[in-house]
């Protein structure tokens, strides 16, 4: 492929497209395997103490919105099958049909956050929000039993929430601002059919937090409610 | 000397019809949260939800090219240290009442 080696995406220190592409995608999901630890800390965090302070927990728990929750994970999905058709957009070389996508992608990106923020404000407003103004007056519901709990360890429970949803929120604000990148990109021509690594190891960021989110859904919302 | 290994990428269908099998997948999880199960409410929470990951990581982020198998293997091991996290961490703070 001696065309390749003129190509201008490829950097000198590379062989060919295909090593540098390799490369790539390698620091990529080393990338992700660094994220997967990251929150995988949160998560084991959030076993211990749910362990410890079940029924705490599970009153926090309760207080959650099993339909906004469910509506999200809807909409990441949906999101990550854009981001897919995108990719496959960019291996076709269709620029416009790649920056539909990517757009699209951005708006459903949005459109989480923009729930996570109503799902918030009750938050803030019902005093579920740990510090100063917190206070937890609700039971925990066990099959119509209504037991009393701690509302320190209420507290526990919705400062876990907001550092295990805040810090996906932000990677969501990240993938948000990364697809409008790429999307601005895409529409000037930077990628073909030859090169559109960006936009594979983009989608792969952007199914990675999708992925937290699959995790994040049942532990915080579902797992604590049976009828 | 590396071709472009196009492998046969899924078709536009296929991953519509993996999306699809997604989102029923989250609608079976809502509703086996409302069932009673007992202790098995989080068991089936996560196995559901295992389930969806995998169908991400294989049908979604499927890495065209050579260095596959290097690949798989980064991602293994973070899948392996991130186990050695929870079940060492959950094996001390699940037994600290055994005295």
């Amino acid at each position: 492929m001696e065309h390749e080696a003129h190509y201008p995406a490829l950097l000198h220190h590379f062989a060919d497209a295909q090593q540098q592409k390799n490369a790539a995608s390698l620091g990529m999901w080393l990338f992700l395997v660094t994220e997967i630890m990251f929150f995988g800390g949160m998560f084991c965090a959030y076993l211990i103490y749910r362990l410890a302070h079940f029924n705490a927990f599970a009153a926090g728990s309760q207080q959650l919105s099993i339909a906004l929750g469910a509506f999200n994970t809807a909409v990441l999905i949906v999101s990550s099958v854009t981001v897919v058709l995108a990719v496959k957009a960019a291996e076709a070389g269709k620029r416009k049909v790649l920056v539909g996508y990517l757009v699209v992608t951005v708006l459903l990106g949005l459109t989480f956050l923009v729930v996570k923020g109503f799902e918030y404000r009750e938050k803030f407003e019902r005093h579920h929000v740990p510090g100063a103004s917190f206070s937890f007056t609700d039971t925990f519901d066990d099959n119509g039993k209504k037991i009393p709990v701690n509302p320190k360890e209420a507290e526990l429970f919705f400062s876990l929430y907001f550092a295990m949803t805040g810090m996906h929120a932000l990677h969501m604000i990240i993938g948000c601002g990364l697809f409008t990148g790429l999307a601005i990109l895409a529409w000037k021509g930077h990628y073909s059919p030859s090169y559109y690594t960006p936009i594979e190891n983009g989608g792969l960021y952007w199914h990675l937090v999708d992925i937290i989110w699959i995790y994040l859904f049942p532990l915080l919302y579902l797992i604590s409610r049976h009828s | 000397m590396s071709e472009h290994e196009e492998h046969a990428s899924h078709s536009q269908g296929f991953s519509l019809a993996i999306g699809a099998i997604l989102l029923a997948l989250t609608a079976t999880t809502v509703g086996a949260a409302f069932v009673n199960l007992g202790p098995f409410n989080p068991v089936v929470a996560l196995l559901i939800a295992t389930i969806k990951a995998t169908l991400v990581v294989l049908f979604f982020m499927h890495v065209k090219g050579a260095s596959e198998k290097l690949t798989g293997a980064v991602v293994l091991s973070g899948f392996f240290f991130l186990a050695i996290l929870i079940s060492l961490s959950l094996a001390d703070y699940m037994t600290r009442s055994w005295r």
